[in-house]
């Protein structure tokens, strides 16, 4: 799983009716200090979080699988907000 | 999934059986700024999108999921237009 700070929302009309319903949410990926680190990207939202909210997303499509549903079997969703993290505590920082 | 810009299409004759019918597009990956992030690589089309359109896409295995097909080899696939994208560090809408 990754620790990502949402930026920003998103707002599409036109979309696969998987994500219908599904709020979707702008995330830049952090490191362990919280200081952003590689490419944002998008995940639907499991976890009322907002804007500015440092979250923990899980990029992997079997577990989105299971938290969502599936359409026959199939969710082309692969990237989603489990938690709001409160605090990143490391041992040697 | 990440956001992209469909740049062109792309046809091909000869494919993979399951991939009969499936459009193709061309799609510029962006960063945050909404400039090019990345080569440009080709997707499979489930949301009628179109040239120049804004576009969010998912990746690795679960692209093939938003095809009727089940069991099709594609590692991209646009899942939708993207209107508007509100960010809170001021790059804002389409571009």
């Amino acid at each position: 799983m990754k620790l990502a700070r949402i930026v920003g929302t998103v707002v599409a009309t036109e979309k696969h009716p998987a994500y219908v319903g599904q709020k979707l949410l702008y995330c830049q990926p952090l490191d362990e200090h919280q200081q952003e680190t590689g490419e944002a990207l998008l995940a639907v939202d499991r976890a009322q979080a907002g804007i500015g909210d440092t979250v923990i997303i899980n990029q992997e499509g079997n577990g989105a699988r299971q938290m969502l549903g599936t359409f026959d079997g199939k969710l082309p969703i692969r990237s989603v907000i489990v938690g709001i993290v409160d605090a990143v505590t490391l041992d040697n920082p | 999934m990440y956001l992209g810009r469909v740049i062109g299409t792309c046809v091909a004759t000869q494919k993979y059986e399951g991939l009969e019918g499936v459009k193709l597009l061309v799609v510029q990956p962006l960063d945050r700024q909404r400039l090019p992030t990345g080569r440009p690589q080709i997707a499979c089309d489930t949301a009628k999108a179109g040239p120049d359109d804004f576009v969010f896409l998912v990746g690795a295995r679960e692209a093939s999921h938003a095809l009727e097909e089940s069991f099709v080899p594609v590692d991209a696939a646009v899942v939708g237009i993207v209107d508007d994208v509100q960010q809170v560090d001021g790059v804002e809408g389409s571009p």
